[in-house]
């Protein structure tokens, strides 16, 4: 294992590599992203008017549909990198499938939550078994499958193999989130934003701050999965030195028994 | 409970668990960072 002293002597004189997963662009988008959540928080709680009908609670709306679309946005990236992992068998792709799943799964379970806190005291209930809440539930525990078959004791490329396989199913899953407000009678309202000849009845700042918080919550998704996508990187060169190490290892044994004529035993110590 | 502590309940989650969740991503980063050299860091060139 590469030691803290000998990675700092690989540098140049005087030259000091920044320890993280920061850079410029990250900082740049980190700041933003923010500004973005404060200007969010500020245009939810103090610019928005109350509403007639839900009051207080449809602050709560400016928040719920952004994360359930960042969800569906995870999806997608670990299908399209999935897909990618199948064809060329990169490790990007693997590491970008697994970052953007994991991120998805805290996402879907952020949307259950926030979901359920406004469904308590407009439906009276937490829970429903409703189409789109059941079928979001199932998309959180494909996502908990996922992360579980990722960290099964095999070979790296077979536990990427197949995790990808199940990363591909994804999409269809949440295409059956999406349109299950259409294909089953739902308690959960049906897709309004996208339905062009839905009258909202509402102050365009109500739709203006709905709509920031879709930009808002993308800039900290952004932000999140180009952190965890580096911190994979990371872990995957740790892991694969750590590998090289042990084929050193394994050579230089094998070297010497030849030479020796006596076999040694035991194995590759890490 | 009244609607205004739903409201800060539905928000305060949320906003909490991403921000614990960043700071557990900057922690892992910082710490696995110590044990690769900065050319197997792309972003840091």
């Amino acid at each position: 294992m590469t030691t803290p002293q000998a990675i700092s002597a690989s540098h140049p004189a005087g030259v000091r590599a920044p320890n993280g997963t920061g850079s410029s662009v990250s900082r740049v988008l980190g700041v933003v992203a923010l500004a973005a959540m404060g200007l969010l928080v500020w245009l939810a709680f103090v610019a928005s008017p109350r509403d007639a009908i839900q009051g207080d609670l449809v602050r709560l709306l400016f928040l719920h549909p952004a994360l359930a679309w960042t969800a569906y946005l995870a999806c997608f990236i670990a299908t399209a990198a999935s897909i990618q992992h199948l064809r060329k068998g990169t490790v990007g792709s693997d590491i970008l499938a697994h970052s953007a799943v994991e991120l998805g799964a805290v996402m879907t379970l952020l949307t259950l939550v926030t979901g359920s806190v406004w469904g308590r005291p407009t439906w009276g209930v937490w829970w429903v078994w409703d189409a789109r809440l059941t079928s979001t539930a199932m998309l959180f525990l494909l996502l908990l499958g996922y992360l579980a078959l990722h960290r099964i004791d095999a070979a790296p490329e077979v536990r990427s193999k197949r995790s990808a396989v199940l990363g591909v199913l994804l999409v269809p899953n949440v295409l059956l989130v999406h349109q299950s407000v259409e294909w089953w009678r739902t308690l959960h309202q049906d897709a309004t934003l996208l339905d062009r000849q839905f009258d909202f009845g509402t102050s365009d700042l109500f739709m203006f701050t709905m709509i920031f918080g879709f930009v808002a919550v993308t800039l900290v998704f952004s932000w999140l999965l180009l952190h965890r996508f580096r911190v994979g990187w990371l872990e995957h060169q740790v892991e694969s030195e750590w590998l090289d190490e042990a084929i050193e290892a394994r050579r230089a044994e094998a070297h010497a028994e030849s030479h020796d004529g006596t076999p040694t035993t035991g194995g590759v110590a890490r | 409970m009244s609607d205004m502590s739903y409201m800060y309940l539905g928000w305060g989650v949320p906003l909490v668990t991403l921000a614990v969740y960043s700071a557990s991503l900057v922690v892992r980063g910082r710490a696995l960072s110590r044990k690769v050299p900065a050319e197997r860091r792309r972003w840091t060139s």
